[in-house]
Parts: C-alpha cells; sequence; structure tokens
C-alpha cells in the first residue's frame, strides 16, 4: 500500500524532500528484495522507464522553494518528484494563517484536489495521505489546513496524518503562537494523528549529538527526515504474520490514537551521532533502550543530559497519585516535586530495527506504571520490528509516543498567544481575512481542552 | 513575463523625486555589479521592467532576455517641473517616459491644502490613470512605496491623497510609506501645519510608515564629513561606500541634499533586497506589517541603518559583525532623533544583507535581548531576514526596523510646533481659502495625533511593571 505525500509551504517542502530523499537512500537494491520493494511502493512509483517517482504533491503559494527542492531532487539521480504534481503562485501568505486558510486554500481549492487525486489515483491501494507543514508560517499553517480540512472531505475512509513542524521558542514570525494555535485547534478536529517535531529539540540534538557547528534547515531536516523514516519504513508487527505490515499510517493511528481527545505524538530515535562515527560504534539493544525508556519517563528530548532522578512510582503510590493528580505533567512543576512527576502515556509504539532485533529486551516499555490506569500496557503499548538496518545505523530504536511530553511547548504556545490575545494584538491583521476574535476564542477553548486532557491523564 | 512579486513606487513632491532619484540610480548600480551577465532576471523584475524599444507598443520583453531597456516601475508626481525636469536631462531619464511622469507649474506653495484638496481634485483621475498603468505592467504586485517629505506643500498633501487612492484602486496590495520628517529650523513655516495633516492621513491610510527625520540626515552627515575630514587620526571613510556617496552612480555633481537622500535611498534598498536577491531567509514585503504592525494605527516603525560610519580600520571580522549589531540600537543610528533602548518596543525587525548566518543572528539576538525593553505579550517580537547579497562597497549591512514608542518625541515635538502656530491663527486663512478645507480639517487632525501620541502612552507606561500571564479560559469538565 502506498502513502501519498503532501509538502505545504517552505517548511513541508524542505522536510518532505529529506524524507524521500532518506527512504530512497534507505531502500537500496543491496537490501533485503521484500524491504525495499514494499518501501518503494509506499513511497514511490515508477515510470515506464523504471525511474522512481515520488508520491508527493508539492504545494506553495510561492515559486522559490518548490523549484528548489525539485532541482535537488532531479540532480539526485536516484528519484524525482513528478512534473505534474505541484502547485505554487506568486507570492506567500505573509505568514497569515487568515491569509492561507480563508483566502489562498478556497481560492486554489479545485487545482490542489485534482492534484492530490492524480497521485492516489495512481496508487493500487491507498494507506493513506501524509501532509508535511510547519505551523507558524502562513502558507503551510493555513493552507495546510485548509487543504486538510478538503482532504478530509474527499478521502472520508482514508487515514490522514499531519507532520508538524513547530516553531523555535524565539522565531522568525512574530505570530508564530497564533497561527500555531489556530492550525492545532483545526487540525485536531480533522486528522486522524498528528506528528510533531519541535525545532528547538531537533536543533539540540544536531548540536550536541551531531556536533554540528554551523546548523543549517539541512541539517535539521535530516534528522527529522531520520526519526520519520524510522517510522514509517516496512516493519513487522504483531500481527502482520511474519509479514511487511501493509498500511503503515492505519497501524500508526490505531496503535497511538485510541481517543480523539488524544493525537498529539512526539518521538525519539536512538542512537543519533555524526555519521562519521557510525562506522566505527558498536551498537547494542539493552543500553540504547534502557536510554530510551528514561527518556519516556522523564520526558527527556535527546540521548543526552538524561534525568535518572525521575521515576514510576510503586504500585502502593500509584493508586494514591490517581486522586491528587490535578494539572500535573508537564505544567509547572520545578523544584522537588519534580522529580516525582514523570511523563506519563496513553500509549507508545517502539520500532526496533537492525541486527539481532528478535533478541531485544523490551519488558520495560510494558510497564503499567507508565500509562494511565484505563488502559493495559496489552492495549497502550505496541512493537514494530525489521531486522534489516535502517538508514546506516546497525542497531536504532525509535519511539513513538502519545503521552505528556508535547504538554509543555503546547502549553508554552498556547500561553503566550493568550496574552497576546488579551491585548488584542495583531487581530486586525486576521479580520481582514476573515478570521474573527470568535474564532479565535473557539481555537483558544480546543486547545485548553487538549491541554486539560492531557494534564489529567492518571 | 516577470515571475518575481514587483513593486511600484510613487515619489510625491521635491523631496520624494529627489531621494527616489537616488534609490533608482543606487538600486541600477546595485543590480550592475551584481548582475555581470546583462540577462534580465527575477532580481531585476521587481523595480524595473524591460522593454523592447523596437516594438512600438512598448511591450515588455520576456525574463531570462538580455536587459533592453529598463524601466522604474514608478510614477513621479511634481506640482513643479524644476526637479523631475532635471531627471529627465540626467543621465536617469531612460529610465522614465512620459506615461509615468505627471507635472504642473506652480507647485503648491508649501500649503497642504492646495495639495490635498486643490491639486487632489484636479488630478484626481489622471493620478489613477497612470497607477492603473503601472500596476498593469506588474505581473504580480506586492507593494506600493511612496516617498514623499512632511513639510512642504505636494508631498504631504497630494503625496497623501495618492495614498488614499491606493487604498481605493488597490485594497489588497500593501503600502509602505517613506516619510521625511521637518527639522525645528526648516525653512518652510507653515511645516508643522503640513505634517500634522498629513499624518492624519498616514494614520489611516498606510499600513507601514518609515519616518525619517532631516535632523537625523544632517546629524549623520555631519558626523561622517568630520571624520573624513580627520577629526580622528588613523580614520578614513571608505571611498568606496554607496552609503553616503553616490560615486559609481550615474549622475553627476553632489547637490545639497544628496549626501542626505542616499541615506534614504539605502533605507530603501535595504527593505527591498530581500525582495530582489535571493537569501537563506526571505522576508516578504508583506511580512514587514503582518509582523511589525499589532495595532492598525501604530504603524510606524523607526529605521536604524548600519553601518553608516564606515571606517578604514579593520578589526576581527566577528566583532565588527556584532559591532554592526550593536550599533543598529545606538542613538547615532537612528534615522529619527529617538532613542529606543530608553523605550518600549513592540516590536522588531532586523533585515540583514551580505554573507551572515542563521546562527550569528541567534547570537546577537541572545545578546541584546536583556537590554532591550520589549512589551509584555510579545517579549520574543523579532523578525529576521536574510539576504546574500551586500550592498556595493559592504561585506554586510544591516536595516532594523523598530515598532517603539519612542517616535513618540517626534509626534509631541510637531503637536508643539503645530500648537504655537494654530493658537495665533498664523497663516491659517491661505488654508482657509482652498476649496473644500476646513477649519474642522486642523481640529481633527490634531486630535488624531493627539490620540495617536495616547496610543504610545498608555504601550509606554506598562514598561517595567511585571505583567502576570493573562488569566487563562477556564474549561467546563
Ligand atoms: N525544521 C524546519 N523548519 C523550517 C524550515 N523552513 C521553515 N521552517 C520553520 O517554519 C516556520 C516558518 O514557516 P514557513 O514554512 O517558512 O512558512 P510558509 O508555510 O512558507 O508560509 P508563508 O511563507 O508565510 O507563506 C518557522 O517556524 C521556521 O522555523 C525547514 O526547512 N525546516
Ligand atoms: N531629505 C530631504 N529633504 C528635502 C528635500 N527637498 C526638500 N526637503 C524637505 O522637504 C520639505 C519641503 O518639502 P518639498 O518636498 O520641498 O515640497 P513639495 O512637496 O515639493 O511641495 P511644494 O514645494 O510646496 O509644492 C522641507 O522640510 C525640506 O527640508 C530633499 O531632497 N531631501
Ligand atoms: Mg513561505
Ligand atoms: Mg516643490
Amino acid at each position: 500500500m502506498s502513502v501519498v505525500t503532501v509538502q505545504l509551504g517552505q517548511c513541508g517542502n524542505q522536510v518532505g524532500h529529506e524524507l524521500f530523499d532518506v527512504v530512497c537512500g534507505d531502500a537500496h537494491d543491496g537490501q533485503r528484495r521484500s524491504y525495499c520493494s514494499v518501501s518503494r511502493e509506499r513511497f514511490f512509483h515508477q515510470t515506464e522507464r523504471g525511474d522512481l517517482v515520488a508520491r508527493a504533491v508539492l504545494i506553495d503559494m510561492e515559486p522559490k522553494v518548490i523549484k528548489h527542492s525539485m532541482n535537488k531532487a532531479a540532480n539526485s539521480g536516484r528519484w524525482t518528484y513528478g512534473d505534474d504534481a505541484h502547485f505554487s503562485q506568486k507570492q506567500g501568505s505573509g505568514n497569515n494563517w487568515a491569509n492561507g486558510f480563508c483566502v489562498h486554500g478556497p481560492r486554489h481549492e479545485a487545482a490542489l484536489e485534482e492534484l492530490v487525486r492524480r497521485q492516489v489515483e495512481r496508487c493500487d491501494r491507498l494507506s493513506g495521505l501524509m501532509a508535511m507543514m510547519s505551523v507558524a508560517g502562513g502558507t503551510g499553517s493555513g493552507v495546510g489546513t485548509y487543504v486538510t480540512q478538503c482532504l478530509r472531505d474527499t478521502f472520508p475512509k482514508s487515514f490522514i496524518v499531519n507532520q508538524l513542524t513547530w516553531p523555535y521558542g524565539t522565531g522568525e514570525v512574530i505570530v508564530q503562537n497564533y497561527n500555531s494555535v489556530l492550525t492545532l485547534a483545526h487540525l485536531y478536529g480533522l486528522s486522524d494523528a498528528i506528528l510533531v517535531h519541535e525545532n528547538d529539540t531537533v536543533h539540540g540534538i544536531c548540536a550536541r549529538l551531531l556536533n554540528l557547528k554551523h546548523i543549517s534547515f539541512g541539517d535539521v531536516n535530516r534528522v527529522i527526515a531520520h526519526q520519520l523514516g524510522a517510522v514509517l519504513q516496512p516493519a513487522l508487527t504483531t500481527d502482520s504474520h511474519g509479514l511487511y505490515s501493509r498500511n503503515p499510517l492505519g497501524e500508526l493511528a490505531s496503535a497511538l490514537v485510541c481517543h480523539p481527545e488524544y493525537k498529539l505524538l512526539s518521538m525519539s530515535t536512538v542512537p543519533q551521532m555524526p555519521s562519521a562515527s557510525i562506522a566505527y560504534s558498536t551498537f547494542s539493544w539493552p543500553g540504547p533502550l534502557r536510554h530510551l525508556r528514561q527518556m519516556l519517563v522523564s520526558n527527556s528530548k535527546m540521548e543526552e543530559g538524561i534525568d535518572w532522578q525521575v521515576r514510576l512510582p510503586a504500585a502502593s503510590e500509584r493508586s494514591r497519585s490517581l486522586t491528587g493528580g490535578g494539572r500535573g505533567g508537564g505544567r509547572g512543576g520545578g523544584g522537588a516535586a519534580a522529580a516525582a512527576i514523570f511523563n506519563r502515556s496513553l500509549a507508545n509504539l517502539l520500532i526496533l530495527r537492525g541486527k539481532d532485533v528478535y533478541s531485544a529486551e523490551t519488558g520495560g516499555f510494558e510497564d503499567p506504571a507508565l500509562f494511565t490506569s484505563w488502559l493495559s500496557p496489552r492495549d497502550a503499548f505496541s512493537l514494530w520490528k525489521s531486522p534489516v538496518p535502517f538508514n546506516k545505523y546497525e542497531k536504532s530504536a525509535t519511539l513513538v509516543s502519545n503521552s505528556q511530553a508535547l504538554l509543555r511547548p503546547l502549553d508554552d504556545m498556547v500561553r503566550k498567544a493568550w496574552n497576546m490575545f488579551a491585548s488584542r494584538a495583531y487581530i486586525h491583521q486576521y479580520v481582514k481575512f476573515g478570521i474573527s476574535e470568535e474564532d479565535f476564542l473557539d481555537s483558544f477553548t480546543s486547545l485548553e481542552q487538549v491541554i486539560s486532557s492531557y494534564s489529567q491523564l492518571s | 513575463m516577470p515571475e518575481g512579486d514587483t513593486s511600484l513606487c510613487s515619489a510625491v513632491g521635491q523631496c520624494g523625486n529627489q531621494v527616489g532619484c537616488r534609490f533608482w540610480d543606487l538600486a541600477l548600480r546595485e543590480h550592475a555589479h551584481v548582475n555581470k551577465t546583462g540577462v534580465y532576471d527575477d532580481a531585476l523584475s521587481s523595480f524595473f521592467r524591460n522593454v523592447d524599444s523596437r516594438k512600438s507598443d512598448g511591450g515588455a520583453c520576456g525574463f531570462g532576455g538580455r536587459i533592453q531597456h529598463l524601466k522604474a516601475r514608478a510614477v513621479l508626481v511634481d506640482m513643479e517641473e524644476g526637479v523631475v525636469n532635471e531627471i529627465l536631462q540626467g543621465p536617469l531619464s531612460e529610465v522614465f517616459d512620459s506615461t509615468q511622469l505627471l507635472t504642473d507649474v506652480s507647485g503648491s506653495g508649501n500649503n497642504w491644502a492646495v495639495g490635498h484638496m486643490s491639486y487632489g481634485s484636479v488630478y484626481r483621475e489622471q493620478i489613477v490613470d497612470k497607477l492603473r498603468k503601472a500596476a498593469e505592467h506588474c505581473d504580480c504586485l506586492q507593494c506600493f512605496f511612496l516617498i514623499h517629505s512632511m513639510g512642504g506643500g505636494t508631498g504631504s498633501g497630494l503625496g497623501t491623497r495618492v495614498l488614499s487612492l491606493l487604498e481605493e484602486e488597490f485594497p489588497e496590495v500593501c503600502r509602505i510609506v517613506t516619510s521625511v520628517y521637518p527639522s525645528p529650523e526648516d525653512d518652510v513655516i507653515t511645516s508643522p501645519y503640513n505634517s500634522v495633516l498629513a499624518m492624519k492621513e498616514l494614520s489611516e491610510h498606510a499600513d507601514c510608515v518609515i519616518p525619517v527625520e532631516n535632523q537625523s540626515l544632517v546629524d549623520i552627515v555631519n558626523k561622517i564629513k568630520h571624520m573624513s575630514d580627520g577629526g580622528k587620526p588613523g580614520l578614513t571613510i571608505r571611498k568606496d561606500s554607496s552609503i553616503i556617496s553616490g560615486q559609481g552612480g550615474l549622475r553627476g555633481a553632489e547637490k545639497p541634499f544628496d549626501a542626505m537622500n542616499n541615506i534614504v535611498a539605502n533605507l530603501l534598498l535595504n527593505i527591498t533586497s530581500s525582495a530582489r536577491f535571493e537569501g537563506s531567509l526571505n522576508m516578504d514585503l508583506n511580512e514587514i506589517a503582518m509582523n511589525l504592525v499589532p495595532f492598525p494605527r501604530l504603524h510606524y516603525l523607526v529605521p536604524s541603518l548600519t553601518p553608516l560610519y564606515t571606517l578604514a580600520d579593520v578589526s576581527v571580522p566577528t566583532r565588527r559583525l556584532d559591532q554592526m549589531f550593536s550599533d543598529a540600537f545606538s542613538k547615532d543610528h537612528q534615522l529619527l532623533r529617538a532613542n529606543p533602548k530608553h523605550s518600549l518596543y513592540l516590536a522588531c525587525a532586523l533585515m540583514v544583507r551580505g554573507n551572515v548566518q542563521v546562527s550569528d543572528l541567534r547570537r546577537n539576538i541572545e545578546r541584546l535581548r536583556p537590554s532591550l525593553p520589549f512589551v509584555s505579550w510579545n517579549q520574543e517580537g523579532w523578525k529576521t531576514g536574510l539576504c546574500s547579497v551586500p550592498p556595493v562597497g559592504h561585506s554586510h549591512s544591516l536595516l532594523a526596523l523598530a515598532n517603539n514608542t519612542c517616535v513618540k518625541s517626534t509626534f509631541l515635538d510637531l503637536k508643539e510646533r503645530f500648537t504655537k502656530l494654530y493658537r495665533k491663527k498664523a497663516h491659517l486663512h491661505h488654508y482657509l481659502h482652498v476649496e473644500g478645507m476646513e477649519q474642522s480639517c486642523f481640529s481633527e487632525a490634531i486630535t488624531s495625533l493627539s490620540s495617536l501620541i495616547e496610543e504610545y502612552h498608555h504601550l509606554d507606561a506598562t514598561k517595567g511593571k511585571l505583567i502576570p500571564d493573562a488569566p487563562r479560559l477556564s474549561i467546563a469538565r
């Protein structure tokens, strides 16, 4: 089955390009045949001459970025974007979500839908659609939300997953928190699962784990693509009977999003290291998996500076903490009390790739203390495996988590936007294109709901 | 057909045209410096059309072809002929043709009402017509730039009339105005009237106003002269710097305002550089208002430009780069007599040109942030743009646009000068003679200015206070 990717705005088109580059490079001819062919079918279709063409639609309101991504793909010599798969206009959405959502989206609806439909019709079987975008600008966020809405209508039965890049704290866009709030609130009602990458976190990985000095968006995007690829490349699931599972997006959503109130997914991958070091490293399962588990428990975003003080409560304490929940989790915290607060999960998906996957011990991820009381670990934990080493790493483990991990950044985003909204600053820029104060309030309300749901996980 | 975004400039009055003239001159020089191939490209198309003079209809020739004949995307308006005629006799004459020009003979006599009301009514149709024609040549019109002075009659009066016509005709196209404010010792006695009357129009009809004060320009030019005259041993001004000298440009002898106007022209070059050239962090012109204007009327953006005082003594490169960022916030690099550091920032844009990396930006923002007071709800109110092409003769440059309450001081000054005249009803009859002009225009204009000042004042009053987070929405469960 195939995934059709929709790349929107500058960020979506740049990250999307890296993703195809990674999955294409990973499923090279020397790999096991079945892995390779499942991956190829998933992400590419082949021309009569046998050339690989990404199953992707490229959308931006200005031409430069798309042109650049298409050229880079063509110059790779390994794969290309389709000549008939892109849409651009002359002028971006000017960092204004309302301009993207209320003006550009509706204006070009027919053309954009046609592009997606064409890609979908090229798939023998569709696993689902993945829309990739940032939340801070105007096109990815606004047009992206609009397009997601159209896709929901056009393909009511398909899985739709959004891959979102969250902005740096101090940003290139002053109204980024408004745009983020509007995007997230709307997508929450449309998307089956929302995969989030925070630029600050990924930047930190580039600086501290990959030891890069001058970090470009290209570096950041390769890390994001590596993590995404680790999830989306073929893997064996518990009930795929020794064959590669066919439906990555559907399985992802059903493994992790069991309740519509909870669909924010974060990701971590271990190990990550400078590419020059990979060849000289010895890989094992127990160490990295122990790290990954503690990263989950303590909500540490990378395999460095992991907080080992945070512990899961013993079974006896657990019954008590059920009543004392409140707005715990990521919010507030600090001081001695923080040590007791662990990152509670609703559902987790662990993906192991590489040598000796079948001998890896993963029992630690099935501890009931990690999860809410209303789901048993059997329902809340999923494990995918593939014996094929991924993207040059002999062994690697990726955890996709539906947990309180994104509560803090989401709460910060909403707090900053709300402070701005309290003075009604910048609102006229949105009103101009048809988004009212009421619309803002609705969006704030639904995100407060999400925040409250996640913080009350117990 | 050109592919990139295009912008249309309108220069009105003597000052507007003299500044405009320097802008087109320097822009052409910049493009000649960067574009060695002689091929008409995206970059050139944003402010110039490429016209095939052999085609009788003056039709544009395609993209990627050779540069034939560049025409500025511009409309020049003056109610005297002098300045425009001078341009037509000079080396820039080829860049304009008669359909882009509108002149009369007698000028507005330093009277806003004559420019705005009389000429505004007489020439309304013609102005709209010329603007439409010029706009038709733009495949994707992104922005209007209006250049004018506040002190005279034509620039301030007719200029602001052009502004409201633009709003009527092209409501969706962003309007950025560069306004030259008179110094307190200005020759034009009625300049406070003209400026205050014009201010009301700017507050209501512009998306962004970039105010420049003649006194600041004079101070900067004097300081540069002083330094180049050997004020300090060992320091010399680089002769090829485009900031103050027009050398290398097309024109001949220097005129009195030239050095000052070059600074303003450079400001315009920097604002538009991201639209004209490649960069790793592009900043579209419509992103300026979106990010810097939190409330519709508070759209006055204080500009500062560095380097201004280009010195020959080259210190360590990164220190020089960091110095450039520090300078942008210092008093003597502001193009308005004000000190933003001592007032409150609502938002700030840094538009950088040359070989500067995102990490340089981040480092400098982090370094400077603690010393700069930002309004409570916009503590991270930074917008950044990186354009890889530096100005001619420099390795890098920085333009900061600050939405800062320090503009208030300029407005207070203006209000005081206005009130001094108005109390005595001095020269009032010259205005009230003009058809359409009434005393209420004066009272409304001064009320508008006062309420603008009040808005800045309110924000200022929050400075230094610890403002708690707004209480969050509570969710019923
Ligand atoms: N990780 C990553 N983030 C990016 C990239 N490009 C832009 N961003 C982030 O995306 C946000 C800005 O959104 P863009 O995607 O540039 O905006 P857009 O969707 O093109 O919308 P407009 O330009 O406003 O029309 C900021 O938070 C940037 O940090 C990229 O290549 N990688
Ligand atoms: N910086 C600068 N200021 C100028 C220039 N020419 C005039 N001024 C200033 O502009 C104000 C006078 O306005 P002008 O632009 O000359 O007047 P105008 O718009 O032509 O209007 P009328 O002459 O009344 O028809 C005074 O404050 C002058 O100091 C110039 O070339 N550069
Ligand atoms: Mg963009
Ligand atoms: Mg004049």
